[in-house]
Parts: C-alpha cells; structure tokens; sequence
C-alpha cells in the first residue's frame, strides 16, 4: 500500500479514538485491507470501506461522519486543530479525580470500615441510646449535613445485596437439581461401558432482571435524586444488567458514565454531561421518549423499571397515564419512589400523582437511607405476575 | 464479472449488479459492505429497524451465489444442543445394548462418540462445504440471544471451527458467508460487532422504495405507487411505536393490488391500515382526520 495512504488512515484512526470511538490496533489493520479491496477511486466506496470495520455501532455513525469529512478534505486542517487541542486534553489525566481516587484507594487498603463503624455502633447500642445508625438511616436527605450524606452514602455501599434472580432456560449440572442431564448421563455410561446407569441431574441457571432506573433531576428533587444515583452507582456495581436515566426537561441515558468503577469519578462524569439539572420538569414527555426510543432496547426478557419523581408535572403534552401505563405494560415490574411520601399524612391530591398512581405497581418513599434500603429488599423479593392482575 | 471459482463479485460495482440480479434494491453503500464481507471472508452484521430488508438479504446472497442458505433463528436460551449439535441418545443406548447382547466386552467409549451419533445442528451444518461451496449462514435476531451464546458465537466466527469434546474439532475448509441481523432491541456485545463488518441498514429512500415495490407488487399501477410511497414516508416522520417498514409496504401494495385499488382514499386508508401498522395506539392515531390530512398533503404536492 502507498505509505502516505498508511500513514494518513493510521492518523485518520488515532483521531477517531482521540475523539471517543473505540478503534483497536486489529480494525486499522483491518480498514487497511478493506480499503485494498475496493480501491480508493471512488470516495463513496472509500468511506463505507472505512465505516464497515471503524463504526461498530449505529450511535458512533454521526461522529465517523464528521470526523471522515473533516479529515479527508483537509488533512492539515485537522492536524492544527487537534494541536491547539492538546492542552486541554491533557488536563483529564491528572488532577482532584486522581486525588480522590488515590485518597479512596488508601482507605479501602486500611482496615475494612464496615468492621470499625459495626464496633462503633455496638458500643453505642450497649449504652442504651438510639443508636446513631438507626438515626442516620431515617433522617430525610434534605437535612443531611454534609458528612451525614458521606456517612449516608457508605451506609448505602455496604447494605446493599444482590438483586434476585430469575430461573433462564439454560442449565447447569447439580446433583439436587429436578431435569435429568441426558448427555452427562450418557457420558457416565459409555465410561462403564453401560454397566451402570447413573443420571446426572441439572437446574435451571438463575440470573438477575435487567433493572432499570428513571430519576427525575429538576429543582425539587436535587437531594434526593443525588443519593438516588448513589445507590444506582452500587448497584451498578453488582449487576451486569443495569441501565440508568436521568430526567428533568429532556431524558439522558447515563448508564455508560455510572458504570465506572470509582464513584466520585462516575458522579462528575454525569454531572458534566447532563445538561438539565435543577431545571423544570416534563414526565410525561420523558417517558414518552423512553418508551419510544429505549423501552425496547433496555427491557428485555424479565425488567424492573424504578422511576423516582415526586410526580408534580409542570406542562406536557403527552398524556401522563398513558406513558406510565405504557411503561407498566413493557416491564415485569414498575416501583414508584415518591419522596413526597415522607409526609406521614401524604394524600394524593396532584393531577399529576393522581394520574401516575394506579399505573404503578408499588409506590414507595424514596427520601431517607432506609426508604433505599427497603428498595434494595423489594428488588431482592420474589414477585409475581399474577399478583399485578389479581387486583 | 464473477470469479469461477466461487461466483463472487470482483468489485463493487459487479457486487451491485449481483444484488440486482436477486431483485434485491440495495443502495451502493451496502453493495459494498456485501463485497467486501465476501471478499475478506467476514461475517456482515446488519442492524436495523424490523422489516427494512436485513433477512432478505441473507436470502438473495444464497440465490444468486448458488449456495445453501442455513438458518439459525435466535431466541433467549438459545444453547449448544439447538444451535450447534446435540448427541443422539437414544441411538447410543441402542448401540450400547448392541454391544453387551452380541458379547462384545471392549471398550466401546470411542465408537459411541463418532459422527454417526452426532445429530449436526445449523451451526455445525454451516461448517461443511458441499458441490456448490460453503453455505450462506443467517444468524436472525442475535439480539434475541443471550450473552453465553454471543460468547460462543466469538469463538465459531473467529477460527470457523467448532470444538466437540467428545470427538475433536470441526474445521470449515472453506468459511461459510455469514450475515448475523439485529433489530437493536438489546445491544450486541462489541467483541462479536468488531468481528464483522457493520452496516445500519436504514429506511430506503422515496426512489429506492418505488423500485422495491415495482419488483415485489408489479401488478400495481404507477399513480397509485407513487401515491403509496408518499404516503409511507410521511407516515415514518411521525411518532409512532413502531414506524412501517419495508415488508409493511409490500404487504399494503399487495392489499392494495387485492382490493383492485387504482388511487388512495381515505375509507381505502383506514381499510387497509391494519397492513401498515401494527399497534393499535398508531392506528388509533393515525386512523381518520390524521390519514385524510396526510393524503391532501401528497394530493397538493403532486
């Protein structure tokens, strides 16, 4: 191949990963052989040859797109940019988020916490007083000083388990198991040359629901949805099948951002990209959006959809009972996390509750540790079908 | 220009012709993915709304290349002994019985694993070649298929080879045309997208689509395709759940050509929806004053 041609697809495909689209070493090479075969006379055929093995995914189309235009037009051009660019770009590496990685890192190398604070709270508990866990777990996040949220949010990290599971049609070999594993048996068999007939028994594998979470962002709910993406973050932690929202005039997909391992970091990535924090309110229209555009994509097989909003709709046009009930229809199970609920004489007089509440299947306070923790038990409980059409 | 050895296309332009010879109306861009999925012996992954046209093209390829086409229809729990090859069990235990009535005490381990017992399955099926070359394999709705068996599939598509404990492994001579179809509704794990070739496949344009119909529904005159091209594509800019596609306006033509239709009215429209549309919140909303509005509008425009 023509080494300037190497060269610029080499520096075409650096700038693509520069600009976020995950190209391995493997797809330059593989670019370069496609690009061999339908030769570069023709620019259409060009870019599709590139676009085949660089874009694995319909979202990263836009961005090839732009990218390829730019780039082969005029090549210097984006060489100049991508200099005067570097600075910038080099100030995420190092910096607070390393801080307080390193900061974190050094404590979970300490004695584990859980240990300390449990010995802490026993002692406590021996004088006779509430104990201050007790407290913490049932003060509502609104009045929460800064450290009893930290406090709040370590609470949330370790009481958290996993998520149940479901039975799948694929198995497993288990001698207690109630289907009888042929292949197993008749491997066991040929070794005995069919003297012994033993069967090998197998169950179901179980696995987790996908869980979905919808959390409303706009001014009323700050506090509580922040904890709320706390709790999202932990949970991430232990469940593959996690997909996560946020919402306030415009629906965002957070999952990718939430999945990263350190949580300060995950946190300042969402509060970057997200764009309407403390803002107005559209539930209906952002349900719609998700129904339309993620529902199908998010919710397969078996689903628990949790949506927290205190449900007080400022305009809309989408009919708010229609996209809840619709969301109600795609999924196994919907939870509503209203922190309204903290209000012991809570009565349900807003058009907008009133509209969402017979669409839901439980409704649930959302507004202090134990509400969350409750959560995590409803998630870690059987529930079935038959109970959402009894009523 | 078609290679002997296998009737592949020796450049896009010949890719694109191919396709058209299968009455397949394919936009230069997809001729070329085709080509070079066929040349560089990659498995092509087209993603796409349902019905715009993605299992066809697994169809077509098989046709005009002369092949066998092997299906493999994904679902969840989707496993080896449905997917790949399964042991024939009681075939086993007829012979074991064989064997211990006609006195034959040797070990009768090996021959019990031998190709006579295996029951091939697609997947296996796809690794062997017959008169007229390897097979097309269509691996329909992967995203209907769970993580384990992407993880399976990794391994086929990577080597074409299959490893059987039992009996050693199952090597393609020559690896089979694969083309894997997605309808996004759950995403495909990027080891298995950065092994093939990609391709969005999108709603055809207003040209493409009468092309489409002119060769799937001949019988209907030209107005009224027209008519109903313009029609569905307005219809695809609003919200609906889900938006028609293109094995939805072939069925409309052939509704359409049934009922002896010779132009589009309003009682003929809400007829007939129920071939376009396939929610009843879309025909709720698409029903009456909204599918009158959309017919003025193409009537003014033409």
């Amino acid at each position: 191949m023509d080494s300037r041609l190497a060269d610029n697809l080499l520096l075409f495909c650096r700038t693509l990963r520069q600009a976020g689209l995950p190209v391995g070493p493997g797809q330059v090479i593989e670019a370069a052989r496609a690009v061999l075969h339908t030769g570069i006379e023709r620019r259409d055929d060009f870019y599709v040859a590139l676009r085949s093995v660089l874009v694995t995914d319909h979202g990263q189309g836009r961005l090839f797109d732009q990218a390829f235009h730019i780039y082969f037009r005029n090549p210097r051009l984006l060489e100049r940019m991508m200099g005067m660019l570097l600075p910038t770009l080099e100030q995420e590496a190092p910096g607070k988020d390393t801080e307080a990685a390193i900061r974190r890192l050094m404590e979970a190398m300490a004695e584990p916490r859980h240990k300390e604070s449990e010995e802490v709270f026993v002692e406590i508990e021996r004088s006779g007083t509430y104990s201050r866990r007790e407290i913490l777990q049932h003060k509502d996040f609104e009045q929460m000083s800064l450290e009893e949220q930290a406090e709040a949010k370590e609470y949330l990290r370790h009481g958290i388990e996993f998520v149940r599971e479901y039975p799948t049609r694929r198995f497993r070999p288990s001698s207690t198991g109630r289907h009888y594993d042929l292949r197993r048996s008749m491997r066991l068999m040929a070794r005995s040359n069919g003297q012994m007939i033993q069967l090998a028994r197998k169950r179901p594998r179980m696995r987790p629901p996908a869980v979905v979470l919808i959390a409303d962002i706009s001014g009323s709910m700050t506090r509580y949805s922040r904890m709320f993406l706390q709790f999202a973050h932990v949970l991430g932690l232990q469940t593959h099948a996690l997909h996560a929202f946020v919402f306030g005039t415009r629906l965002t997909n957070i999952t990718r951002w939430l999945a990263d391992h350190d949580i300060d970091r995950a946190m300042h990535k969402v509060a970057e990209e997200v764009s309407d924090w403390d803002g107005g309110t559209r539930i209906a229209d952002c349900l719609e959006r998700f129904n339309v555009d993620w529902s199908r994509r998010v919710l397969a097989g078996r689903s628990v959809v949790v949506v927290l909003t205190d449900g007080l709709e400022r305009d809309s046009g989408a009919d708010l009972q229609f996209q809840t009930r619709r969301l109600q229809q795609s999924t196994s199970e919907l939870v509503w996390l209203n922190p309204m609920l903290r209000y012991d004489r809570f009565e349900p007089k807003a058009q907008g509750i009133r509209a969402m509440l017979p669409c839901v299947d439980h409704f649930l306070p959302a507004h202090n540790v134990a509400s969350l923790l409750d959560l995590a038990g409803l998630l870690k409980s059987r529930y079935s079908r038959t109970t959402r059409f009894a009523a | 220009m078609a290679d002997p050895a296998g009737g592949l296309p020796q450049d896009v332009s010949a890719a694109e012709a191919l396709l058209a010879k299968g009455d397949y109306v394919a936009g230069r861009d997809l001729a070329t993915v085709v080509f070079l999925a066929l040349r560089m012996q990659r498995p092509l992954l087209l993603e796409g709304e349902a019905g715009v046209g993605k299992t066809e093209i697994a169809k077509v390829l098989a046709n005009i290349l002369d092949r066998r086409l092997i299906r493999l229809q994904c679902f969840e729990g989707l496993d080896l002994a449905s997917a790949a090859y399964e042991w024939n069990y009681p075939r086993q235990m007829v012979a074991i019985r064989l064997h211990e009535a006609e006195g034959r005490g040797r070990d009768i381990g090996d021959s019990l694993y031998s190709s006579e017992f295996l029951v091939e399955r697609p997947l296996l099926q796809a690794l062997r070649s017959d008169e007229h070359g390897p097979p097309v394999l269509l691996i329909d709705e992967i995203d209907r298929a769970d993580e384990p068996f992407e993880a399976f599939l990794l391994e086929l598509l990577s080597d074409f080879q299959i490893s059987i404990p039992e009996l050693g492994t199952v090597r393609a001579a020559t690896p089979p045309v694969v083309v894997i179809t997605s309808n996004r509704t759950r995403e495909v794990h990027d080891a298995l997208r950065r092994r093939c070739l990609y391709h969005w496949v999108d709603y055809p344009s207003l040209e493409a689509e009468r092309r489409i119909l002119a060769l799937k529904a001949p019988q209907l005159a030209d107005r009224l395709r027209e008519q109903l091209v313009a029609f569905i594509h307005r219809l695809r800019d609003l919200e609906l759940f889900k938006k028609p596609g293109v094995a939805e306006s072939i069925d409309w033509a052939h509704a359409l050509t049934q009922l002896d239709a010779v132009t589009l009215t309003p009682d003929l429209i809400n007829d007939t929806l129920g071939s376009l549309l396939k929610y009843q919140d879309d025909i709720a909303r698409v029903q009456g004053s909204e599918a009158a509005r959309l017919l003025a509008e193409i009537q003014a425009a033409a």
